[in-house]
């Protein structure tokens, strides 16, 4: 299992802006995250964190370079495959859930399987179960910060994704709640052999992870501290 | 309609506000409609139920006024019915009058002259049929107002006396007025202002308003090429509503307050969309994230508003056929029928849904980017 690539970013270069205001968000960033992997990335505000995972998650076309997902490149996909791979290959955890404020907790399982047809479809219950989620019928307005994170990790996996992006998870939690957010994290990670990305600022949930990485003025390198 | 569904019951309270708007609207279509209806049978009921296909008018006429300005003669309508296509034709008097009947009751009338026994003088279902001068038979609703056979009404001015002698089924009116049928000779009296006992004039038997004319089954008679040849100007029976009093103007201020109402729903509902769009902006990008596709999003926000519309309008249209049937009773000119009640609501329908698309087409402009927290 630990060989399969779950992400491969090989040499991606992504330029903001044009003309004289030029910003290189990434440059020439090289990541390989296996199947099960948990990896971190760190950085300050506007180092490039959210344009790498805007990249390995098809919603930015780099200007060069090479982005593959399991076993798909997406080097050249129109925007309607790239929404195709982003549903049935990726599963996104975002800042504070980002859940939808009409759907009830195991509705909002549900929803990723409505979308389109799924390979391989987990039972909404049974992982609402995994992460620790008792309030079913609960709509978000009714979550804890700590509920709707674990709404939003079990939402992603629905699909049973190659790949897990999660941008800021703990931005809305208190410490203990992050420890928590972040330890489930690694164990589905680990559990659903999935290839997991990490964005984040908090530095204390980062023995949980495998490989950390730091963003600096879009150049990524394994941090060393 | 995974989501539309749930949407629609989570946000009940706001989407109720939208649906009672349109489904106000759609009962004052239901009423509006029923006016419509009533106003064109009080108008033009007693034109709409004679057998007629069409009137020639005397040459030249004012066609919004024809009714109360042509004279023809009446030798006109032998040459009419020599037409090809023509299946007959005959004199036709019209003209309003105020009369009083024996108990003191004035009744506005509308003094439809014809000559008795021909294919124009209508069947009495109560009391007898036309038979000569000096009789008349009513529209059928007068009864409602107590005037019996063998009542006298009395032309006011003049003094003639006409005998009660049948009532016509149901209404029958022109104008607004009820229409009583009376023999073409006493017509042209009344209308030349003959008192009884004068002398008439030589000239009054030979005038009429117009001649009526009836097509043979299938024909299709060149209207322009008879008047060319014969000096008059006609008139479909469906145009001639246009020349009764008032019809045309009250027909378009109706359908001109109801294409207004139509504007102004859709202008509603299409703001009330973008206004909900604009709201789910960051929702719409996380389901676009997470791959949504462009149609999957807007099937669903089309079929949300198609469920409010659909929903709101069959519920106003309810409410409004309980109302109508109430209004119905009174002496409003009031009438609901299925056909103009469901062309008065499919508009809104249909409008509804274009200012709602146009309202959410905004979907395709959202970037799925913007779920990211770094990207807001």
């Amino acid at each position: 299992m630990a060989t399969r690539t779950g992400l491969e970013i090989a040499g991606v270069t992504l330029v903001h802006g044009d003309g004289e205001s030029t910003v290189t968000a990434l440059d020439d960033v090289s990541l390989t995250v296996a199947a099960g992997e948990f990896v971190a990335v760190v950085g300050p505000s506007g180092s490039g964190k959210s344009s790498l995972l805007a990249v390995a998650g098809g919603l930015i076309t780099p200007d060069s370079g090479r982005v593959r997902i399991g076993d798909t490149d997406l080097t050249g996909l129109s925007a309607r495959r790239l929404a195709e791979v982003r549903r049935t290959r990726i599963g996104f955890v975002f800042r504070s859930g980002n859940l939808l404020p009409s759907l009830t907790a195991v509705d909002q399982l549900r929803l990723p399987l409505t979308l389109g047809r799924v390979a391989r479809p987990r039972d909404p219950m049974e992982l609402l179960a995994d992460v620790g989620m008792t309030h079913r019928a609960h709509r978000p307005d009714k979550l804890s910060g700590g509920e709707r994170q674990r709404v939003g990790i079990a939402r992603a996996l629905m699909t049973s994704p190659d790949l897990l992006l999660v941008d800021e998870p703990t931005a809305a939690l208190d410490r203990h709640r992050s420890q928590e957010v972040v330890a489930l994290l690694a164990h589905e990670a680990h559990a659903n052999g999935v290839a997991t990305v990490m964005v984040t600022h908090d530095h204390d949930v980062l023995s949980h992870c495998g490989t950390v990485y730091r963003m600096m003025d879009g150049i990524l390198e394994v941090a060393t501290d | 309609m995974f989501l539309a569904w749930r949407e629609l019951s989570f946000a009940r309270g706001r989407f109720a506000l939208m649906g009672s708007v349109v489904a106000l609207i759609g009962l004052l279509m239901v009423l509006l409609s029923g006016l419509s209806v009533g106003l064109v049978n009080d108008g033009v009921s007693g034109l709409q139920k004679l057998p007629v296909s069409s009137f020639a008018f005397q040459s030249e006429v004012d066609k919004t006024s024809a009714f109360s300005r042509s004279v023809v003669d009446v030798d006109v309508a032998q040459q009419w019915a020599d037409r090809d296509g023509v299946a007959e034709a005959t004199p036709f008097g019209n003209t309003l009058v105020n009369t009083t009947t024996d108990d003191d009751v004035d009744i506005d009338l509308a003094l439809f002259g014809v000559e008795p026994g021909s294919w124009l003088a209508p069947e009495a279902t109560t009391g007898a049929a036309l038979a000569g001068p000096g009789e008349i038979v009513l529209a059928g609703t007068l009864q409602d107002e107590g005037v019996a056979v063998g009542d006298v009404v009395t032309v006011d001015q003049i003094g003639t006396e006409l005998e009660v002698v049948g009532f016509l089924d149901g209404q029958h009116t022109y104008g607004h007025v009820d229409v009583g049928y009376v023999d073409l000779t006493t017509w042209q009296e009344v209308r030349a202002g003959v008192r009884p006992g004068e002398p008439v004039p030589d000239h009054v038997h030979d005038d009429a308003t117009a001649v009526a004319v009836r097509f043979a089954d299938g024909a299709d008679v060149d209207l322009a090429a008879a008047d060319a040849a014969l000096g008059t100007t006609s008139m479909t029976l469906e145009q001639s509503f246009g020349a009764s009093p008032g019809y045309t103007a009250e027909i378009s201020t109706l359908q001109m307050i109801q294409w207004f109402l139509y504007v102004i729903s859709a202008l509603v509902v299409g703001a009330f969309f973008t206004v909900v769009t604009i709201q789910r902006r960051h929702e719409i990008a996380v389901l676009r994230a997470v791959g949504a596709s462009t149609r999957y999003l807007l099937r669903d926000s089309l079929t949300q508003s198609a469920v409010l519309l659909v929903g709101s309008t069959v519920v106003g249209v309810g409410a409004g056929l309980l109302l109508g049937a109430g209004i119905s009773s009174s002496p409003m000119p009031f009438a609901l029928e299925a056909a103009p009640v469901a062309a008065a609501a499919a508009p809104l329908v249909v409008l509804g849904m274009i200012g709602a698309a146009i309202a959410v087409l905004r979907i395709t402009r959202v970037d799925p980017l913007t779920a990211l927290g770094g990207y807001r």
